[in-house]
């Protein structure tokens, strides 16, 4: 089953090329071909028609072929000898309202080696919406609707079944924020019995655009009634991860681009679900949305990831589950994404305590459910249990039912063992009360 | 990729023009290697192609044929405009770009306004209108004028308003210099201050720029230059110090000054040309820094100034530079941003520098800003990955800050000075469509705006507690 992407705005369209690069390069480590080729279907489209041609090299052709070649290479100054590599384009439509960006992150694809963006699935205009989510909700977004819902229905008649669409944005500015909820609405217009998770991103809370709560708040209020779920990563949970956990020293936009990548392809690459009968699951979206989003009131997903290290340590480092699963869910309970200073104290209130539903009592981070995806080695014998304990969970759901279970024994982007863990929790209620408040004052004065 | 149309008017805005027209070709000359015409180059020059027989443009990705600034240059008296066609510059710009006269305005705010401004009416709209033609996507018109003479601001701000008509969707970015406690034009207060006017209804953003502040900066540079330590030797291709590598082969006096001004404009428009991980719009420039419609005067100010020859140490430096930024020593207008209250401030840096830079040194510099109570977090950032000639990165600041009410103030003071005596007067009465409720206006206008400032400045110490709103249950 496949995914449609639709990537809006600066944001979208540099975190969208980060995932499918991680994505195919995932797909492509020697794996096991099922899981290539279930990953490739979900996310990529192969045309051998229009292949790459190369350069002839005598080197590599066999014998027979250099004798005919040569002789023609006689004649002709240049000779090119076609060849049909596969092209794996992604399944994904680009959109922004100025070209720059929409320029870069496709030519970054094509120099990937191993895929590209179609040609003609882009859709830019030449100046930007001004960081105003008004002109991209109201002005920019019904004027392209035709152009947009064109590439998306091309797209889409290129899956064989569609398993939904993930639209990725960011809430700050004007054509993410504006012009993405434009489109997802849109989107649940034209395909209703499809799932729809937005992947959003949130601005540093210290400011990127000074706008950025009005644009935020709008965009969320209209997104809840629109989405099946949304899933967010926040700029300064992913800056904490780079420079902290990752150690980088000078980290750029790229750097954490390739973290919220890495977490996200975590969540959507194949796995062996409970509903999937020993094959990997065709209904990814449709799963994690049934898994999560059990109640319409209760749409924001946050996600971490264990193990997070830079690359150059991971040949050093040895992983054994119950070390990554305790981690793992101390970082649920006390609400932080990464391993390094984790707050040990914070424990679930005692059963006795009753309901003291208080925003930070103690700074324990209570889960409506969870949904915990294992890859690598020996995942059938990983414990759980630690995430299946009631005093995690609110009471009026049963933890058999809160906690979702997807396993794949193929290891992930290069780690040997890997957790990813989506949860629907309080994680996000502490930076949405600020956003909301910061807005409200802006809005309040005078 | 859009385009931009720089009016110049008067000398003092042809001069700086000319400065800012040298510095752009010596920019893309850096950075476009190849001699193609991209659309970093389209959104100031047009690629024309004479041969054609309809003088026609050529469109993006053909290589260089000839380029045309897309401008328009407006002066009352010919000698600037003719010093620019005679120089090197004369090939960027053609005859229907130019609108000259004889005698100028005389220093007279009424004469540039009222007499020229509606002689020449038809023709400056003609002209604008033709550059306008010549844009797939015209995003902003810059205005480059002084306030303090006679064509600049009144023939200047007689332009503005008819931007505002013909071309109601296009940003407005005026580029004003303002005059000196010690000018030497006798009536430059009444000039600016009816300028200022004009200025409060018509633009979207003004970017106010001081004389004095100018010479200051390029005395410390030439301090500096001078070898005020031995090995502090500066780097000579700069585009902010020098014209050197530039087309004309000597200096003229108030190039040095000019250059500043003109490494404004190139930067603030640095990100809407070039690349960058997180790119700035010129329409983001008033959204996010003009919280209220007439509040739209932003202090600029640009680091670094010089860069010293040897080999730079990367982080000390970088952080160093956005500390300046907020120093009063660079600012362009004299004002001491840091102790008056900041509404909303924009950063805009070029070059290799990246996110956790700009975080760690927003969150350094934070605590001692003071900011008003409803944008206690109010940046607005852009990075840019092409730096500046020169230079290894750049920082532009954008501050809408209430340190421009005492310049506001000073200017009030001074036209009093000279109203209250009536003197001078009778120059501007004459003019045929001049009455003196024009004057009563301006400075009521200028009042008000100092008021709003005032009130703004007034909550700065108060504490606002959050305005009552629906909460989270507890």
């Amino acid at each position: 089953m496949s995914v449609v992407t639709v990537q809006l705005g600066q944001c979208g369209n540099q975190v969208g090329q980060e995932l499918f690069d991680v994505i195919s390069s995932d797909a492509q480590d020697g794996q096991r071909k099922t899981y290539s080729s279930v990953s490739r279907e979900r996310f990529f489209r192969q045309t051998s028609q229009g292949g790459k041609k190369m350069r002839y090299n005598k080197n590599k052709a066999p014998r027979g072929f250099y004798y005919d070649c040569c002789y023609v290479g006689k004649v002709l100054k240049y000779f090119f000898f076609f060849l049909r590599v596969p092209d794996f384009e992604a399944r994904a439509v680009l959109v922004d309202m100025e070209p720059k960006v929409i320029n870069h992150s496709m030519n970054r694809a094509a120099k990937s080696g191993r895929w590209r963006y179609a040609e003609a699935s882009h859709f830019s205009q030449k100046q930007g919406s001004g960081n105003n989510w008004a002109n991209g909700f109201r002005v920019l977004g019904p004027r392209h609707r035709d152009a947009v819902e064109e590439l998306v229905r091309r797209e889409v008649e290129h899956c064989d079944v569609l398993a939904g669409f993930i639209p990725m944005m960011s809430v700050a500015g004007g054509t993410g924020s504006g012009v993405g909820t434009f489109v997802t609405q849109c989107l649940r217009d034209v395909y209703p019995s499809s799932f729809v998770l937005n992947h959003l991103t949130w601005p540093y809370g210290t400011g990127e655009v000074i706008v950025q709560n009005y644009n935020s708040v709008l965009t969320l209020a209209h997104l809840y009634q629109l989405s099946d779920a949304l899933l967010v990563h926040e700029n300064d949970a992913v800056h904490r991860i780079c420079s902290q956990q990752l150690n980088l020293k000078q980290i750029s936009f790229g750097d954490l681009n390739r973290v919220i990548a890495h977490q996200l392809a975590g969540v959507l690459q194949p796995a062996l679900t409970p509903d999937s009968c020993g094959a990997y699951s065709g209904n990814p979206l449709g799963e994690l949305v049934s898994a999560l989003a059990c109640h319409p009131e209760y749409k924001l997903l946050s996600a971490c990831s264990i193990p997070q290290m830079a690359s150059a340590s991971i040949a050093f480092s040895t992983f054994s589950w119950p070390a990554l699963l305790k981690h793992l869910r101390q970082m649920l309970i006390a609400n932080t994404k990464m391993e390094e200073g984790i707050d040990w104290q914070v424990r679930p209130p005692p059963a006795s305590a009753g309901r003291t539903s208080s925003l930070t009592a103690g700074g324990f981070n209570a889960s409506l459910a969870n949904l915990l995806i294992l890859r690598g080695k020996d995942v059938y014998s990983a414990e759980t249990g630690g995430f299946e304990d009631p005093a995690i969970y609110t009471s009026w759901l049963p933890p058999a039912e809160a906690l979702s279970l997807w396993k794949s024994p193929v290891p992930f982007d290069k780690y040997e063992k890997s957790a990813t863990l989506v949860s629907n929790s309080q994680a996000l209620l502490r930076p949405l009360d600020d956003m909301v408040r910061k807005a409200w004052n802006m809005f309040a004065s005078r | 990729m859009t385009q931009s149309v720089v009016v110049q008017v008067g000398q003092c805005g042809n001069q700086v023009g000319c400065r800012f027209w040298d510095l752009a070709l010596r920019e893309h000359a850096h950075v476009n290697k190849r001699g193609l015409y991209d659309e970093a180059l389209s959104s100031f020059f047009r690629n024309v192609d004479l041969r054609k027989s309809d003088g026609g443009d050529c469109c993006v990705g053909g290589r260089i044929q000839h380029l045309k600034a897309r401008a328009v240059l407006i002066d009352m008296e010919e000698g600037v405009v003719n010093g620019i066609l005679q120089g090197p510059l004369r090939e960027v710009f053609d005859s229907t770009q130019l609108l000259t006269d004889v005698s100028g305005s005389g220093n007279n705010w009424a004469v540039g306004h009222l007499t020229y401004g509606s002689a020449y009416r038809e023709a400056i709209v003609n002209k604008l209108r033709k550059a306008a033609e010549h844009c797939d996507c015209l995003q902003c018109f810059f205005l480059i004028h002084s306030m303090g003479g006679g064509t600049g601001s009144g023939l200047g701000t007689r332009v503005l308003s008819l931007l505002e008509e013909e071309f109601p969707d296009v940003c407005r970015i005026v580029t004003a210099m303002y005059p000196s406690a010690e000018d030497d034009v006798i009536t430059s207060p009444y000039n600016s201050v009816l300028a200022m006017r004009e200025l409060t209804e018509h633009a979207d953003c003004v970017l106010p720029v001081e004389n004095q502040s100018l010479v200051d900066i390029v005395n410390k540079i030439s301090v500096m230059s001078h070898g005020a330590k031995p090995g502090s030797a500066l780097r000579k291709d700069s585009t902010v110090t020098s014209g050197q590598g530039s087309l004309s082969p000597t200096e003229k006096p108030f190039d040095a000054m000019n250059n500043i001004v003109a490494n404004l404009l190139l930067n603030i428009t640095s990100s809407a040309r070039f690349e960058g991980s997180l790119n700035m719009d010129l329409n983001e420039i008033a959204m996010n820094l003009v919280p209220f419609p007439r509040l739209h005067y932003l202090v600029p100010s640009l680091t670094p100034l010089y860069t010293l020859a040897d080999v730079n140490i990367p982080t000390r430096r970088l952080d160093q530079m956005f500390s300046d930024a907020f120093s009063k020593d660079h600012q362009l207008i004299r004002a001491d941003p840091k102790r008056s209250l900041y509404l909303a401030c924009a950063l805009m840096v070029r070059g290799n520098v990246q996110v956790s830079d700009l975080r760690r040194n927003i969150e350094r510099l934070r605590p001692s800003l003071p900011f008003v109570s409803w944008n206690q977090e109010g940046w607005k950032t852009g990075l840019c990955s092409v730096p500046p000639v020169g230079h290894s990165h750049s920082l532009l600041a954008l501050a809408n800050n209430t340190c421009v009410k005492p310049t506001f103030m000073e200017l009030r003071d001074r036209f009093t000075k000279l109203y209250r005596k009536k003197a001078h007067l009778h120059h501007y009465l004459d003019v045929d469509g001049m009455e003196q409720s024009i004057f009563s206006e301006s400075l009521s206008s200028l009042s008000a705006l100092i008021d709003e400032y005032h009130q703004l400045d007034a909550t700065k110490a108060r504490l606002i507690p959050d305005a009552q709103r629906l909460s989270i249950a507890r």
